[in-house]
C-alpha cells in the first residue's frame, strides 16, 4: 500500500492553498495530492471564460508539474477518492488500491446539483463544474439558436450571457422572485434583469420547471403555469453539491457539507477539510454555513495546511464572510459582506438611473455588515477587513458612502498597513 | 531568491501635491487623470496623507484569490506581475487584496497595479518633497547573501547583540585571504577563537593581549609579505582594549602606518567582563564601576563623571590612510566605508569604528538595538563621517536637524538616573563635539 504523511485530495484553490502552507512549515514530509480531475489544478470560477473563448482552454491552469515537482508533491490526476477508512487511515481510490495517510485534507469541492424535475434523465444537458464541461459548452454554444438556463445564479447568468452574444435566444427559468438571489438585492438584480432583456433575454423568475422531454429541437419544458419552451441547448445551472459521497457511512460528521472547527479539522482528528465541500463557521453567525466562494476556499485550505503541519502561526478561522464580483454586459458588481439586514439594522442605498450606478451598504451599531455596487468600484479587500476588523464607521458614514473607495482607503492606511 | 528593492512612503513629507499620481499616469496610461494613477494618495491635510500602493506582497493575497492563474510573484524582481492576456477582468484580486493593491482602472476596463516600471518607479523622482523613496538596502543582502559566511555557526552573543552581524558581514567583505586578530572582549567571547580546538572562523585566528593586539597583528602582516602572499590582515577589538591598555601598540603601528585594517567594535565598556568602563564609557553612564547609589562622604555616585575618550577623532592625527565611524543602523553606509578601508589597508593602516549599542550592559530590551544605533545618529550623540589624508574629514550621514540628545537617552536604562544638570551637560558636549568635528571637516577640506 502506497503511504504519505500528508494527504490532500482536490486540486483546486483550497487544495492548493493547503500544499503551499504544508510546504511553508514541512518542506520535506511526504504529499500526495489526488484529484479526480485529468488536468492541471484549474479554477472553477475561471470556466465561464472558456465558455466565452475568453480564456484558451490551455492557459488557465494555477499550476503546472515543475510546482509539483519543485514542491516534492506526488500528483495523482484522473484518481478519483472512493472511500475514506478513518478507522484505519486509508483513502480508497476508484480502482480499489488504497493510500495510507497521517493526515488528509479533504478539499473535494462541490458538483452541480440537478433538480429531481420529471424527465430530466431523457433529454441530454449541460452542467458547468469541470473544465471537460466548459470545453463542450463551449463547443455547442457557437451552434445553439434557442438555449435555456435553468439557475440565475453566477454560473448560470455567466453562462447566458455568452449564449445572448454567441447570438443565441436565451430564456433564464428561475425558481427564486429574482435572479441572482442571496448575491444581490432587488434593485441590483433589477439592473442585471434589465441589462439581459435589452439584449434580448427572456427572464422567467419564480418560474418551476415540471416537466422535461425530449423533441424535435432537443428538449421540451413545461413550466409550472403551462408555458412550453423548446431548448436546443439546455444548461442546468441550479446549484452545486459538496462532494463527500466518499464519507458515507464514516464517522466524519456532515451536515450539508463536512461540518470543520476554526482550524478546518472535522470531528475525526487527523480529517480537515476546507473549500466549497465545507461546512464551517459563518462570520455574522456561529452556525455552520456553506459559503462556497473563492476567496474562502484559499483562506481555510491555507489554515487547513498550517494546522496540518502544525505550524505555530495558525490562526483561527474569522468565519466566512461573502464576498463576490459579477461582470455583465460590461458593467460590474461587487458585493462583500452579508446581504441580510439584522434587526436594528440600518440599509442606506444610492442610486443614480442615468448612469446606473447604484451602491447599498448595511450597518449596525456603526459597523459594516456588507456593501455592495453596481458599476461603483471600491475595494473589496479593504471592504472586507472594515467587516472583519468591526470598525465603528459612525464618524466618517457619510463620507464613507460618498465616496467607499477613498474613505476606505484613508481607514485603512489608519487602521492596518 | 532576493530581497527586493521598495517604494518607501514617509506620510509626514507628503503635502498631496499629486505629483507622484500624475506622473504614474502619464507613464502608465499616457495621460494625466490622476484616477488612473496605481500609486494613490488618500487622506487630506488635516489628518494626514495616506498610501494605496501595491506591496508587492511576498506571500500574495491576489495571487491566491486569481482563478484565471493571470497574477504571479516574479521572485526575480520581487514583482506581482500581472498577465493582460489572462486576465478575465473578475475583480477578484481587489476582493482578496486588504491594502487596495489593486483596483479597476476605468479607462481600460482591467483592473492596473504597480509593477516598479522596470526598477525606476516613476513616481519617485516625481516627488517634490522626498516622500517617496525607492529603498535598495537590500542590494547588499543580494549582493553578498551569497558570499561564504566565514564565521562558524552559533556564535554565542547575548541575545539582541548586533556584534554578530557586524563581524559576519565584516568578514565576509574582507574575504577568505584574510587573517584575524581577536584580542579578549565580546568578540572572542562570542566564539570567534573557537571552542575544544577549533576555531569559530574559516580563516586563521588568533587571540593576541589586550596591550599587543595590533603590534602582533602587524607582525604576521609583515612576515606575509615577506614570504610574498597578500593577505589581507584584520582586527576586531573592542573599545577597552584599543583605546584603554591597548592604545600604545595601535597608535604606534598605526604611526608606522602598518597595512591592516583595524575594526573598532565600541559598545562603550569591557561589556563581556561584567560591564565596566572604560575611557570611551560617556559621562553619566552606569557601569558596575560607576554605579548609581548613595555614594560616599555626601557624595551620591551617578554613574561615570568623566567624558568619553573620542578615539577615531586620535586616530585621525594619525593621519591614517583611512579613518572612519560606522554604525549599523546605516549598513550602506557601513558598506561603503568597509570597501574603501580594505583598499586603504594594502596601501597602510586602516581604521574602523563601528557603535555597537549593548542590550545586557546599556540597559534596553532586545529588539531595540539598530533603534538605539539609529537614534545615536539621529541626536548627534554619535556622527557618520570618514577621513583621507587627500580629501580631510566628512561627514557621511550630516544629520541636518538633529533630535534632542534625551530621545537617545531615555532609549536605555543606564541613562535612566540622569539629573537635569547631567542632562544638559551631555546635550551641550553632543554640540560641543560636533562643532569640533565640522571644524575639523572644514579646516581639512579647505
Amino acid at each position: 500500500m502506497e503511504q504519505t504523511k500528508y494527504l490532500v485530495v482536490g486540486s483546486s484553490h483550497a487544495a492548493l492553498e493547503a500544499v503551499t502552507a504544508i510546504r511553508m512549515h514541512d518542506t520535506e514530509g511526504s504529499l500526495m495530492l489526488l484529484t479526480r480531475d485529468p488536468h492541471l489544478p484549474y479554477s472553477p470560477t475561471v470556466l465561464p471564460y472558456v465558455v466565452s473563448g475568453r480564456s484558451a482552454p490551455d492557459a488557465i491552469f494555477l499550476r503546472d508539474e515543475k510546482f509539483f515537482a519543485r514542491q516534492k508533491v506526488q500528483l495523482k490526476r484522473g484518481t478519483a477518492l472512493k472511500a475514506l477508512h478513518v478507522e484505519r487511515n486509508a483513502a480508497e481510490l476508484a480502482d480499489g488500491s488504497e493510500i495510507a495517510y497521517e493526515k488528509v485534507l479533504l478539499a473535494t469541492g462541490a458538483s452541480p446539483a440537478i433538480p429531481p424535475i420529471p424527465g430530466i434523465d431523457t433529454v441530454s444537458y449541460h452542467v458547468l463544474r469541470t473544465l471537460d464541461d466548459a470545453t463542450k459548452l463551449n463547443a455547442a454554444i457557437k451552434q445553439s439558436k434557442q438555449a435555456v438556463v435553468l439557475g440565475a445564479g453566477l454560473v448560470g447568468m455567466h453562462a447566458a450571457e455568452n449564449l445572448v452574444k454567441a447570438g443565441a435566444r436565451v430564456t433564464i427559468v428561475e425558481m427564486a422572485k429574482q435572479l441572482t438571489d442571496g448575491y444581490f438585492d432587488t434593485t441590483a438584480a433589477g439592473l442585471i434583469e434589465k441589462a439581459f432583456t435589452d439584449n434580448g433575454a427572456t427572464i422567467l423568475t419564480g418560474s418551476r420547471v415540471v416537466k422535461l422531454e425530449p423533441s424535435a429541437v432537443g428538449a421540451k419544458l413545461t413550466l409550472e403555469n403551462g408555458t412550453a419552451l423548446e431548448a436546443d441547448l439546455l444548461l442546468v445551472a441550479t446549484g452545486v453539491r459538496p462532494n463527500m459521497d466518499f464519507l458515507a457511512g464514516s464517522r466524519v460528521e456532515q451536515d450539508k457539507g463536512i461540518l470543520v472547527g476554526d482550524s478546518m479539522q472535522t470531528s475525526v482528528a487527523n480529517v480537515w477539510s476546507a473549500g466549497d465541500c465545507a461546512q464551517a463557521r459563518g462570520f455574522f453567525t456561529d452556525a455552520k454555513v456553506m459559503n462556497a466562494i473563492l476567496p474562502d476556499a484559499a483562506e481555510q485550505g491555507r489554515i487547513a495546511g498550517m494546522a496540518m503541519a502544525g505550524d505555530p502561526g495558525l490562526k483561527a478561522y474569522p468565519g466566512g464572510v461573502p464576498l463576490n464580483t459579477y461582470h455583465f454586459f460590461g458593467r460590474h458588481a461587487i458585493s462583500v459582506g452579508s446581504s441580510r439586514v439584522p434587526e436594528g439594522g440600518e440599509v442606506v442605498t444610492r442610486f443614480d438611473e442615468a448612469s446606473g450606478r447604484y451602491l447599498k451598504a448595511i450597518f449596525k451599531d456603526g459597523c459594516l455588515l456588507g456593501i455592495y455596487g453596481v458599476n461603483e468600484f471600491f475595494d473589496g479587500g479593504v471592504m472586507c477587513q472594515l467587516i472583519l476588523r468591526r470598525v465603528d464607521l459612525s464618524a466618517v458614514k457619510e463620507r464613507f458612502l460618498a465616496n467607499p473607495l477613498a474613505t476606505g482607503r484613508e481607514l485603512m492606511s489608519k487602521l492596518w498597513r | 531568491m532576493g530581497a527586493y528593492n521598495t517604494i518607501a512612503f514617509d506620510a509626514e513629507k507628503c503635502d498631496g501635491c499629486g505629483d507622484c499620481m500624475t506622473a504614474c499616469a502619464t507613464a502608465k496610461t499616457g495621460t494625466t487623470e490622476i484616477s488612473r494613477s496605481r500609486i494613490q494618495i488618500a487622506g487630506n491635510a488635516a489628518e494626514g496623507f495616506e498610501l494605496a500602493l501595491c506591496r508587492q506582497c511576498g506571500d500574495p493575497k491576489c495571487v491566491t484569490v486569481c482563478p484565471a492563474g493571470a497574477l504571479g510573484k516574479d521572485y526575480a524582481s520581487g514583482v506581482i506581475d500581472w498577465d493582460g492576456g489572462k486576465c478575465v477582468d473578475c475583480l477578484l484580486c481587489t476582493v482578496g487584496c486588504a491594502y487596495a493593491g489593486i483596483a479597476l482602472d476605468a479607462g481600460t476596463g482591467h483592473v492596473a497595479k504597480c509593477d516598479m516600471c522596470d526598477g525606476a518607479p516613476a513616481c519617485v523622482p516625481a516627488c517634490p518633497h522626498g516622500a517617496l523613496k525607492l529603498v535598495t538596502t537590500s542590494r547588499i543582502y543580494n549582493e553578498v547573501g551569497n558570499w561564504e559566511d566565514l564565521f562558524a555557526p552559533g556564535l554565542a552573543g547575548c541575545q539582541g547583540c548586533n556584534t554578530e552581524l557586524l563581524m559576519r558581514h565584516t568578514l565576509r567583505r574582507v574575504g577568505p585571504e584574510t587573517v584575524l586578530a581577536t584580542p579578549p572582549g565580546c568578540v572572542p567571547g562570542m566564539g570567534s577563537v573557537g571552542f575544544n580546538g577549533t576555531t569559530g572562523t574559516k580563516v586563521p585566528v588568533f587571540h593576541p593581549l589586550l596591550t599587543n593586539t595590533a603590534a602582533m597583528l602587524a607582525g604576521i602582516k609583515r612576515q606575509y609579505k615577506r614570504v610574498g602572499r597578500e593577505v589581507n590582515a584584520l582586527a576586531i577589538a573592542g573599545d577597552g582594549g584599543a583605546s584603554d591598555v591597548g592604545f600604545q601598540s595601535l597608535s604606534g603601528a598605526a604611526e608606522r602606518n602598518e597595512q591592516i585594517l583595524f575594526m573598532v567594535v565600541d559598545n562603550e565598556g569591557y561589556m563581556n567582563t561584567g560591564m565596566q568602563r572604560s575611557s570611551c564609557t560617556p559621562y553619566g553612564a552606569w557601569t558596575s564601576t560607576t554605579p548609581v547609589g548613595q555614594g560616599s562622604g555626601g557624595m551620591p555616585s551617578q554613574g561615570k563623571t568623566q567624558d568619553a575618550k573620542n578615539l577615531p577623532l586620535i586616530m585621525v592625527n594619525h593621519r591614517c590612510e583611512y579613518v572612519a565611524t560606522a554604525s549599523t543602523a546605516y549598513m550602506e553606509d557601513l558598506y561603503d566605508k568597509l570597501d574603501k578601508a580594505i583598499q586603504a589597508s594594502k596601501r597602510g593602516f586602516a581604521y574602523l569604528h563601528v557603535y555597537s549599542p549593548c542590550t545586557t550592559g546599556w540597559r534596553f530590551p532586545t529588539d531595540q538595538n539598530m533603534e538605539v544605533a539609529r537614534k545615536a545618529v539621529e541626536t548627534n550623540f554619535v556622527m557618520l563621517w570618514e577621513y583621507n589624508p587627500r580629501d580631510g574629514l566628512q561627514f557621511t550621514r550630516p544629520v541636518d536637524q538633529p533630535l534632542p540628545v534625551t530621545e537617545y537617552l531615555k532609549a536605555m536604562g543606564r541613562f535612566r538616573h540622569l539629573s537635569p544638570d547631567q542632562i544638559s551637560h551631555i546635550q551641550g558636549k553632543v554640540v560641543e563635539n560636533l562643532a569640533f568635528v565640522k571644524q575639523m571637516a572644514q579646516r581639512q577640506s579647505a
